[in-house]
């Protein structure tokens, strides 16, 4: 099976008191494809982060239906086996360490499914290892900074074994080093070829090295594609709240003045490229 | 200014006493208050306070830290002292006006308060060298055969160790509302006790508050990593007996022994 996570004409709504429902969740239908990195935008209230919690049984759907690895979510027999699959990375990395030894943190999940004690260690060292924490691993996690916490988090979804981790605005809490690293981390993971990464995040900056971009609203799914397809389509980002990154914005303030550039020219190498290439080729002219 | 406060004071070491298995820490601080309570006369009371004086030795702790430690309780302490000493019947050897110093209230006074500072310094020392979540570990594991009378025993210690992680959090949470609620004017040095009382209230409301919503996202963090309750369960460091251990708890037991032995023959 190819698919990861497939969400058919998914809805999901709410009680907001007095019996009305708000509806987060407008029909939607998604695909995660295995191995890839996917990124989720969107701005706040258009459903992204109850998304998210759908993919883990969190949330069960109102309507239509969620497949973890061909597992319904809403089985609950399944519940472990679809939760031991999809990581979820919170955005407050002070509300999801559970413990007041950052070894013991990362060990929860294991602990929890029945790993023999030998293998948790194993599992332990080497997810603390892939986010540069080992040296860390004895210390208490309220002395750490939001960076650092942020990467116990993550080393404490990854000891689970997930195939999956979806980050939910994982860096919204954190200075910009700490935002650096975890990003850096995020890539690393994509890279190593082991997990799917959906990200979730208003910063459009992140979402560029992602494979494909999906961009939400009202619960609705508004646009799907690579990201030098979707940012390329500025007007349409704007008027669904949504900013551009830099680069994008920098070559369509351009093209506003009258030049002809390339929107898809999304890191900033090929945008000081495209620029350079009308420049020289202006002086020819 | 509420970051002093430490709760749970634990002292990072490597000392005998810091390697021992926490349950084992935990019966003979039980075997040795019975002890003290069991002790008669002044040979039993020799014997505890010299033991208690060897694990100091060896846990490598000054006599300076567990004074400090004793300090909350010092008005106790006194108290029981003045009370005894005052209150006991007998022949008086010093009398004024309602007041009488009396031999056998001289002695309960000291009794007393010996007693009281062994029962304190003996848990001191036990909270000094385990960890709060080695101490939260060795409960569960002894009170794990009350689960079969269905006591929530996994519940409970693992609300204890979630509350352990969330002091500091949330002792950081009220430094940040009251330095905001300063910066607005609120005031919460000057007046009486019930006015500094009152300025507290606006600190509860946030406080409680943004503690619920934290309980909240910890409880969706924690299902997503496959928390499911105490059942099938397994643990990284399991807790195990080894040699020391024994040694320890046959010598608290062969200590208790004595106590008795000493008290038998009125000593």
């Amino acid at each position: 099976m190819r698919d990861i996570i497939i969400a058919q004409n998914l809805s999901y709504s709410y009680e907001t008191g007095d019996d009305s429902r708000t509806l987060a969740i407008d029909g939607l239908d998604l695909s995660i494809q295995r191995g890839s990195f996917t990124a989720i935008l969107g701005h706040n209230g258009s459903g992204k982060s109850t998304l998210a919690r759908q993919f883990n049984a969190v949330l069960l759907p109102s309507g239509g239906r969620v497949l973890v690895d061909g597992m319904e979510t809403k089985n609950e027999a399944l519940l472990l086996e679809i939760r031991r699959r999809i990581g979820i990375v919170f955005q407050n990395p002070d509300n999801q360490i559970v413990s007041n030894v950052v070894e013991e943190d990362v060990a929860f999940a294991p602990e929890n499914l029945g790993v023999p004690s030998g293998e948790i260690r194993e599992r332990v060292d080497s997810a603390l290892k892939a986010v540069g924490m080992y040296d860390f691993r004895l210390h208490a996690p309220h002395l750490l900074s939001g960076g650092q916490k942020q990467r116990v988090a993550i080393a404490g979804v990854l000891a689970m074994g997930p195939e999956c981790i979806v980050f939910d605005e994982p860096t919204a809490m954190l200075d910009p080093q700490g935002r650096a690293d975890v990003v850096r981390i995020i890539h690393e993971l994509r890279d190593s070829g082991k997990v799917t990464v959906v990200l979730i995040t208003h910063h459009m900056e992140e979402a560029v090295g992602a494979d494909r971009v999906v961009v939400m609203d009202h619960g609705r799914l508004k646009m799907d594609g690579t990201p030098a397809e979707v940012f390329s389509r500025v007007e349409e980002l704007r008027a669904l709240g949504l900013e551009v990154p830099e680069t994008t914005r920098l070559l369509y303030e351009l093209n506003q003045r009258g030049c002809q550039l390339p929107l898809d020219a999304l890191s900033p190498d090929d945008c000081a490229g495209a620029i350079y290439a009308m420049l020289t080729e202006g002086r020819e002219s | 200014m509420l970051k002093d406060i430490t709760l749970g004071q634990y002292f990072p070491g490597n000392t005998f006493i810091h390697r021992l298995d926490p349950r084992t820490k935990l019966l003979t601080v039980v075997i040795y208050i019975v002890a003290v309570f069991l002790a008669g006369g002044w040979g039993g009371y020799a014997l505890l306070l010299l033991l208690a004086a060897l694990a100091m030795a060896v846990a490598k702790l000054g006599p300076k830290t567990l004074l400090k430690g004793m300090k909350p309780v010092l008005f106790v302490i006194l108290f029981t002292a003045v009370l005894n000493l005052f209150y006991a019947p007998g022949e008086p050897i010093w009398s004024f006006w309602i007041l009488h110093i009396t031999r056998e209230g001289i002695r309960n006074a000291a009794r007393m308060v010996l007693r009281i500072v062994l029962l304190i310094s003996s848990t001191l020392m036990m909270t000094y060298t385990t960890s709060p979540m080695a101490i939260t570990d060795g409960l569960e594991s002894l009170l794990n055969p009350l689960k079969k009378l269905r006591f929530p025993v996994h519940e409970l210690s693992m609300m204890m160790s979630i509350a352990l992680r969330f002091i500091p959090t949330l002792i950081e949470e009220t430094d940040k509302i009251m330095s905001a609620q300063k910066a607005r004017g609120a005031d919460f040095e000057t007046g009486n006790l019930i006015e500094k009382a009152r300025a507290l209230l606006p600190l509860l409301v946030p406080l409680f508050v943004s503690a619920f919503r934290r309980a909240d996202e910890l409880a969706v963090a924690m299902e997503s990593r496959c928390y499911h309750g105490g059942e099938g369960r397994t643990r990284m460091n399991e807790l195990k007996m080894a040699g020391r251990d024994w040694l320890v708890l046959s010598g608290a037991l062969l200590a208790l022994l004595a106590v008795i032995l000493l008290r038998i023959r009125g000593l």
